[in-house]
């Protein structure tokens, strides 16, 4: 299935901004997580449409998942 | 020997007075709201003799302890009416500290329209005349200053709004690299200007090291501490990169970005004023992604950015100022944000309030959206000047949206609401509501936990858990205001166990005092009630804890949700 990637912050280098990819179906947010070798973690926030979705979280084909590590300010 | 600093401004006399023994082992917020509450009446014209404005450095402040260098101001806010404590960077908290100096009260206003500068030295104080620097806006008056005597002179001033008493006015203070930091919300530059105080310089010599009651406990406890505030990749490696703006993409991608005067909830072109993209720009041009505002941080989430020839721009350019006019106001040329930003700095008016008022203005159709030319144009020429166009503007959100006749005016208590949309973030919601301080989301930071899942994780777009969790961070972040602290320390004390503990043992070992988590976060409790209980008396009833009406009645995109909390809901937060 096509995910759409989105990576911010730290998680930019060495890797994309964004970038639509294939994976298997039924991957998870931690399997899109190890296919781009970001430890469990150094994630801070999963979102899709909006919404936090955890690690176990079943992606589903043609979904956005924007992937954060911890960051604050305020 | 510590002291507290009377300052009479109608018979021109300062007093050293002892601290009572009831005041020892308070600082910052906890001092500033105990002092104004025992002292100010409530129902007292915020500009007026009666009300009084009070400097406190934290507890901590002027002690090795890191990232410990903040002053709290507080006074009656002529922008809220309510209790107000505002607190601030710079060199002078550490000064005051070590200087001795728990508090200064300055009370009373001269009989004449003379303007004064209040010289602190550790003789006491002076009053210099003010008469050449009237006029002058606050990079000027920093220069006259580092001029007159060197650039360790500590300085603390306003600007013309200040001095024309404009209810956004900000009190600016001199940062360890010459530029500015300000006590920005709630309008204290114009209780400055009511009192005919142009600046405060503050020459420290003489002035030794704060003493230490239990020097090893304190040293070991600040290990601890700083150890944390650098393992946790928010304050040890997040902030120091890409500063507090790095929030716009996290805020846009969950849809909770105020865009267009709290339109929307994404913004189309966040990335151009992202935290990712100032830092590339930064970088780029050669200008500076850390920096602190004041010495011993070490977390560095300032910057300098400079323009594409390397000139300085501005510095602590924070993520609340760059959305209020990258994206809630549509200027989408973080150059012109920049200018801007320095623009506020130098006139000395709070970057949020002047932010959040620029968008109703926009609304009102006084601005073109988006037009960040005319936007600094405005701010140097119109606000700067106190034109009648600029006091309108300059008195503040609320005071835009009355002249105009608009409905969709955010603010609560008069303050204006900043970079977190509470119908889709609902906690921050709460904390805009039941501040004592008015709109401030500093007051109670639930975007942590909302959002950034520091601290755990409350759902921010449900109700449930909401009004708990913002009760919780309002009573520690009074604790967290009285040690002088950056609230940044906040993120390690929520996710690493050992910090929050280190934090009160710190202050334990400063006043050579027994002192438990207990008795810390009751000490936040406590003050927190306080400052409620004079709002109260000040005429405040629940009733003014509620938002704006227009966001129960707009549903904000992409959830399109709005606020649902009854006014019961949102009144259990008091129960404590």
């Amino acid at each position: 299935m096509k995910i759409t990637v989105k990576l911010f912050a730290g998680f930019r280098d060495n890797r994309f901004k964004a970038a639509e990819q294939e994976y298997p179906d039924a991957a998870t947010v931690g399997d899109i997580l190890t296919a781009l070798d970001i430890k469990g973690p150094e994630l801070g926030v999963a979102l899709i449409n909006g919404r936090h979705v955890p690690p176990e979280h079943v992606l589903e084909d043609g979904q956005t998942l924007s992937l954060f590590p911890k960051v604050g300010g305020g | 020997m510590d002291k507290i600093l009377r300052v009479n401004m109608t018979d021109l006399t300062c007093k050293v007075e002892p601290v009572p023994a009831e005041f020892a082992t308070l600082g910052g917020r906890a001092l500033t709201s105990t002092i104004v509450a025992a002292e100010v009446p409530p129902t007292c014209h915020a500009l007026g003799p009666n009300n009084k404005l009070v400097f406190a450095p934290g507890m901590l402040s002027g002690t090795p302890a890191a990232n410990s260098g903040r002053m709290s101001a507080g006074a009656k806010s002529p922008l809220t009416g309510t209790i107000k404590e505002s607190n601030s960077g710079g060199t002078t908290a550490q000064q005051f500290a070590k200087m001795g100096i728990k508090a200064m009260i300055v009370e009373g206003m001269p009989k004449d329209d003379k303007w004064y500068r209040l010289h602190v030295t550790m003789d006491g104080v002076t009053f210099e005349d003010a008469s050449g620097l009237v006029g002058k806006q606050n990079f000027d008056v920093i220069d006259a200053m580092n001029e007159k005597y060197d650039k360790k002179i500590g300085v603390m001033t306003i600007g013309l709004p200040g001095e024309n008493r404009l209810a956004s006015a900000n009190i600016s203070v001199k940062d360890p690299d010459q530029k500015i930091r300000s006590h920005g919300r709630g309008g204290l530059g114009a209780v400055m200007g009511s009192k005919q105080i142009k600046c405060i310089t503050v020459d420290a010599a003489g002035a030794g090291k704060v003493e230490i009651g239990d020097p090893e406990k304190f040293r070991a406890a600040a290990k601890v501490f700083a150890k944390g505030m650098l393992d946790h990749p928010v304050s040890g490696e997040g902030l120091p990169t890409y500063g507090t703006n790095v929030l716009i993409n996290i805020l846009n991608e969950a849809g909770g970005l105020p865009t267009k005067n709290f339109k929307y909830g994404t913004c189309e072109h966040h990335d151009k004023v992202s935290g990712e993209t100032m830092y590339d720009t930064i970088v780029k041009r050669g200008g500076k992604h850390k920096h602190g505002c004041h010495a011993g941080c070490i977390i560095q989430c300032s910057q300098e950015y400079v323009d594409e020839s390397g000139a300085y721009i501005t510095s602590g350019f924070e993520y609340e100022t760059v959305w209020g006019l990258g994206i809630n106001c549509l200027i989408e040329n973080l150059d012109d944000c920049a200018r801007i930003d320095n623009a506020m700095d130098n006139i000395g008016i709070d970057s949020i309030e002047g932010a959040v008022l620029i968008a109703v203005a926009m609304e009102a159709g006084v601005i073109p959206w988006g037009d960040g030319k005319e936007t600094l144009r405005v701010m140097n020429e119109e606000i700067g000047k106190c034109t009648p166009l600029g006091r309108i503007l300059g008195n503040g959100t609320a005071s835009v949206g009355q002249a105009y006749g608009l409905t969709r005016v955010p603010v609560v208590k008069g303050q204006g609401i900043p970079a977190y949309d509470p119908r889709s973030v609902k906690g921050i919601g709460i904390t805009y509501a039941t501040s004592t301080q008015g709109a401030d989301h500093t007051a109670g930071y639930s975007i942590a936990t909302n959002i950034l899942k520091v601290g755990g994780f409350v759902d921010p777009l449900q109700k449930e858990g909401q009004v708990e969790l913002s009760r919780n961070l309002q009573i520690a972040t009074t604790a967290v205001d009285s040690t002088g602290m950056c609230l940044f320390v906040a993120f390690p004390c929520l996710d690493i166990p050992e910090v929050m503990p280190a934090l009160v043992d710190m202050c334990a070992a400063r006043f050579g005092v027994e002192m438990s988590v207990d008795d810390f976060v009751g000490m936040g409790s406590k003050i927190l009630k306080m400052e409620k209980e004079w709002n109260t008396k000040a005429g405040f009833t629940n009733e003014d804890d509620r938002l704006p009406e227009f966001f129960e009645l707009e549903p904000i995109p992409p959830h399109n949700v709005v606020w649902d909390f009854t006014g019961e809901e949102i009144d259990e937060l008091w129960n404590f």
